[in-house]
């Protein structure tokens, strides 16, 4: 009998958390989490996490966009990259580095008074090119510059 | 610590340049503790929104190739000293964070 009792207190409890829980998930703005590009930031090759990401279409190379970071970083594990484009209407920026785990490290939506513009600091597993790729105007833009890493960010 | 981030941002001739850090650790998932050899469970921001007056002008998606403590700077048009400026984060546990700053 007491045995039963302490099953239903643990059900009890058990179900407590479980609201706790749930009314936690609904504080917590779940239309931009929904946003989130899962997919995109999972996949291990460049390519697929760029169809994730932006779709099927290919980049085009571009010299309207500057891509500044070192051409020697010390540490792999902070490196600033400034994204300067000067394309009209710019919808998003987003950063590749190829070599790592998750080859996508950061996208931007830009607003239409955001100017072509954005610094970041990123990890660099190794010695790569950090490649940055614009949409403007529904087209995707594409630049890169490499960065010589002497000593790795990512894992240890 | 969750809710720890610096912003600046100040407006010049029609342009806000906004500078933030948010301190995060921005854990890969992919690295191993170096005393137990065990992973270390992921832990980054996925998201950010950057407010001007409540109207979003920029939205991160980050993933875990951002450094720790993630630094963002970048520009926009139409605002004023004086105008509300805020910072929204959510990472990959469920937690957030926010802060409001004024245009300087």
């Amino acid at each position: 009998m007491k045995q039963q009792r302490r099953i239903l207190l643990k059900a009890g409890m058990a179900a407590g958390t479980l609201a706790v829980a749930a009314s936690a998930n609904l504080l917590t703005p779940g239309r931009v989490l929904a946003a989130w590009p899962k997919d995109a930031f999972t996949a291990k090759k460049l390519p697929i996490a760029q169809e994730a990401l932006l779709g099927k279409e290919t980049a085009t190379n571009s010299d309207a966009i500057k891509v500044k970071a070192p051409d020697i970083a010390e540490n792999g594990a902070v490196v600033s990259v400034t994204v300067n484009t000067t394309l009209p209407a710019v919808e998003s920026i987003s950063i590749f580095v190829p070599v790592n785990a998750f080859p996508l490290s950061a996208s931007y939506d830009m607003s239409s008074v955001t100017d072509g513009f954005i610094t970041g600091r990123f990890k660099l597993g190794k010695t790569t090119d950090v490649v940055a790729i614009v949409k403007s105007n529904g087209k995707l833009y594409t630049a890169k510059k490499p960065v010589k890493v002497t000593l790795g960010g990512c894992g240890g | 610590m969750a809710n720890k981030m610096k912003i600046r941002a100040f407006a010049e001739k029609g342009k806000t340049t906004v500078k933030a850090i948010i301190f995060h650790p921005m854990e890969t998932g992919l690295r191993k503790d170096k005393k137990t050899g065990k992973t270390i469970p992921p832990h980054y921001i996925t998201e950010v929104n950057c407010m001007h007056n409540g109207k979003t002008v920029l939205k991160c998606n980050w993933g875990p190739g951002v450094s720790k403590n993630p630094f963002v700077s970048f520009r926009f048009s139409g605002a004023k000293t004086g105008d509300d400026f805020k910072i929204t984060w959510v990472d990959n546990t469920g937690k957030t964070g926010e802060s409001t700053s004024k245009i300087g």
